[in-house]
């Protein structure tokens, strides 16, 4: 890699052609490139870390699908429960698609060698989740087919596996910049570097598929690994594409306060409570009835209030706690030995004998790419909501396709890549019967990616630094833009993100070197961010209503004759809509109903 | 023989994870333990990043232990390492 703009020799740099490129190659981003090089296709997967190391494996839960082994279910009291849990929101052409798509998704992973867990009967064995019902809002179902604790790690294993043998191509450790366009606005590719040695490979691909995953680094307090840095969306911003619903993101009410894992609602169940700095069962103010079991929402906000009330504790008064040791050590050995384990190893406490320091955590991005159910790309265009982008799909939470809405329900996100990773590759599999040669890139288009590539060893002043403006940039996510929202919050939020967007300029990584060079990943990864984060806070300020993950406390009910919309945000024309798909493939729409559980 | 610097980043990509938790013990004990590791300990150590996320999850939390006196060494090296 030259350290001169002007001195890039083309000539040296590396072009591979493909069928198709896949970004990302967690469960959504394997799925589509199997179904792709099972048809013979040849595809290239990119990965900024070891495939088997993509945030799939951290799904524990298990995945959705109308089996009715376990409870009465079919795929039809599955969207039902899928439209209410967003709260209206989401696409129910997709719903529909997704939970008919469903059993199927689940015996193709079967056969892939996923081990679910089994019932005595030799049936897959189904676990109940929040927010699922038989006939429409009735008895409690049990639709979540699981492998034991570590169904997101066994499904990307058999994923990996199976792609092994049918001979995609792996570019481990790659990471991509961003998209090659041509004047047309056809995507025909991606620049990626090694981060091993710093080469530059211009991949260019007939047609190519964003699976990057969620944003969740975007806030100081998050269960999201660091991977999780929003890449596809800020390249897909770049591009020119707006990002969707950026302003739902899924909240977990306790995180362990500064490092961000989950400590699950059972340790509420349980019979623990949530005490503030002045060691007052703070939930018996907030909910007097359900006090710490209130729902997810109630007691995030309320945890939000606390803090920023200054009644949250320790030195910050940044945090409250969740007192478990009236329980005594042997119930919190034998029903929460989970939790105890990763409260010593991480903060060096037993919840046997002090109580947990948590705040709400960030979990689950609902929005991102705008696509359709095919997996395409979509954008306004002149009158038209939703024109798809020659060549370029996005699957996976990456994606906004959109079956979350407003709230994504528990064991939905597998089966959202799973189902929408297909559905993208057999899309491509038609546009590539259609589409059967590569375009030619001018060498322009090329030159002006690669140059990129370069930008934060030779742009601005030094003044910044990438671990600095991250860090200040979480923190204004949290302060401003997590479970607590009005709009003097937003606003500030609004103008002190838009300052730090502004300070990314000032940005220069001081580590020039080619060998795993982790500065220059970092400073693209906070670009990226920085992106998402203006999306995000942007959309968020606008919309005044209360909607599944967005709350509001200036606008508290939900307003569907105002806001039954999709927020779309994007560098080039700020802040836009577009109308909710609220007519389904089959059967008849869900009208908007109050969401009371 | 102490770890090169380009190891230490090389380690450091290594430790990028799907996994929170193995984020944030593996890289507190990259920033804070790995300089000092000697050659034989720095094999330990990449033999046990080679490990599935799952694998690795199991052993830091102490779920599991491994019958290879080397690896289950600096697996506790990592587990006693400060976040402080």
């Amino acid at each position: 890699m030259s350290n001169d703009t002007n001195s890039i020799d083309m000539s040296s740099i590396e072009r591979r052609q493909f069928d198709t490129l896949i970004i990302g190659a967690g469960g959504g981003g394997l799925r589509a490139s199997l179904q792709l090089a099972e048809a013979d296709l040849s595809v290239a997967v990119v990965s900024k870390v070891f495939p088997t190391r993509s945030h799939t494996v951290a799904a524990q839960g298990g995945m959705n699908a109308a089996l009715a082994n376990v409870s009465p279910d079919n795929w039809h009291w599955h969207m039902f429960d899928t439209v209410k849990g967003g709260d209206y929101l989401g696409d129910q052409d997709s719903i529909e698609y997704m939970c008919r798509a469903a059993p199927k998704a689940v015996y193709e992973l079967e056969h892939f060698g996923v081990p679910f867990s089994r019932l005595d009967n030799g049936k897959i064995y189904q676990r109940a989740f929040g927010g699922q019902s038989q006939n429409f809002g009735g008895d409690q179902a049990a639709r979540t087919c699981a492998a034991a604790d570590r169904t997101g790690h066994a499904i990307l294993h058999s994923l990996y596996q199976q792609n092994i043998r049918a001979k995609t191509h792996f570019f481990d450790e790659y990471f991509a910049v961003d998209l090659l366009k041509d004047d047309e606005g056809r995507v025909l590719g991606a620049v990626v570097f090694n981060i091993q040695d710093g080469q530059i490979t211009v991949i260019e691909a007939k047609t190519t598929l964003l699976a990057t995953g969620g944003a969740g680094q975007l806030f100081k307090t998050t269960t999201n690994a660091l991977i999780n840095t929003g890449d596809g969306m800020g390249m897909a911003m770049r591009a020119g594409i707006p990002l969707q619903d950026m302003e739902f993101f899924q909240f977990h009410p306790t995180g362990i306060a500064g490092r961000g894992m989950l400590i699950t609602e059972g340790a509420r169940g349980e019979g623990g409570y949530l005490v503030n700095g002045d060691g007052e069962r703070l939930m018996e103010r907030y909910a007097p009835k359900a006090k710490d079991l209130a729902s997810r929402d109630v007691v995030s906000r309320a945890i939000a209030i606390e803090v920023r009330e200054g009644r949250g504790c320790g030195p910050n008064k940044d945090h409250v706690m969740l007192k478990l040791d009236h329980l005594g050590e042997a119930v919190i050995q034998k029903r929460l030995p989970g939790i105890r384990q990763t409260c010593i190893t991480f903060l060096g406490i037993d919840p046997a004998e002090a109580p947990i320091p948590v705040f709400p955590t960030a979990h689950y991005t609902m929005g991102g790419i705008p696509t359709n159910r095919y997996g395409q790309v979509v954008v306004p265009v002149k009158d038209t909501p939703e024109e798809p982008v020659a060549g370029l799909y996005a699957a996976g939470e990456c994606a906004c396709v959109s079956v979350h809405g407003g709230n994504r329900l528990g064991g939905n996100s597998l089966l959202d890549i799973l189902v929408f990773g297909r559905a993208a590759a057999n899309h491509i599999i038609g546009y590539l019967k259609e589409n059967k040669y590569h375009r030619v890139i001018d060498d322009e288009v090329i030159k002006k990616v690669v140059e990129k590539v370069n930008r934060f060893d030779q742009q601005g002043s030094g003044d910044e630094t990438v671990a600095g403006l991250r860090k200040e940039l979480k923190q204004t996510m949290e302060e401003h833009c997590s479970v607590f929202r009005n709009k003097e919050i937003l606003k500030q939020g609004v103008d002190k993100v838009e300052q730090l967007a502004q300070r990314m300029k000032n940005v220069k990584v001081d580590d020039q070197s080619f060998t795993f060079n982790t500065a220059r990943v970092e400073a693209f990864e906070l670009e990226n961010l920085m992106a998402c984060a203006l999306a995000t806070i942007h959309s968020a300020y606008a919309r005044e209503e209360s909607r599944g993950a967005h709350s509001r406390t200036d606008f508290i009910e939900r307003d569907d004759k105002s806001w039954m919309r999709h927020s779309l945000y994007s560098f080039e024309n700020g802040l836009d809509y577009k109308p909710v798909r609220t007519r389904p493939l089959s059967v008849e729409s869900f009208p908007p109903k109050p969401r009371v559980y | 023989m102490k770890t090169q610097i380009s190891t230490v980043s090389n380690y450091r990509w290594q430790c990028r994870r799907g996994m929170l938790e193995l984020d944030l013990l593996l890289n507190n004990f990259v920033d804070k333990e790995v300089i000092n590791l000697t050659v034989e300990q720095q094999q330990t150590f990449e033999q046990l990043l080679s490990y599935p996320d799952q694998t690795l999850l199991d052993l830091l939390l102490g779920n599991s232990v491994s019958s290879d006196l080397s690896i289950s060494g600096i697996v506790q090296q990592i587990q006693h390492t400060s976040f402080d």
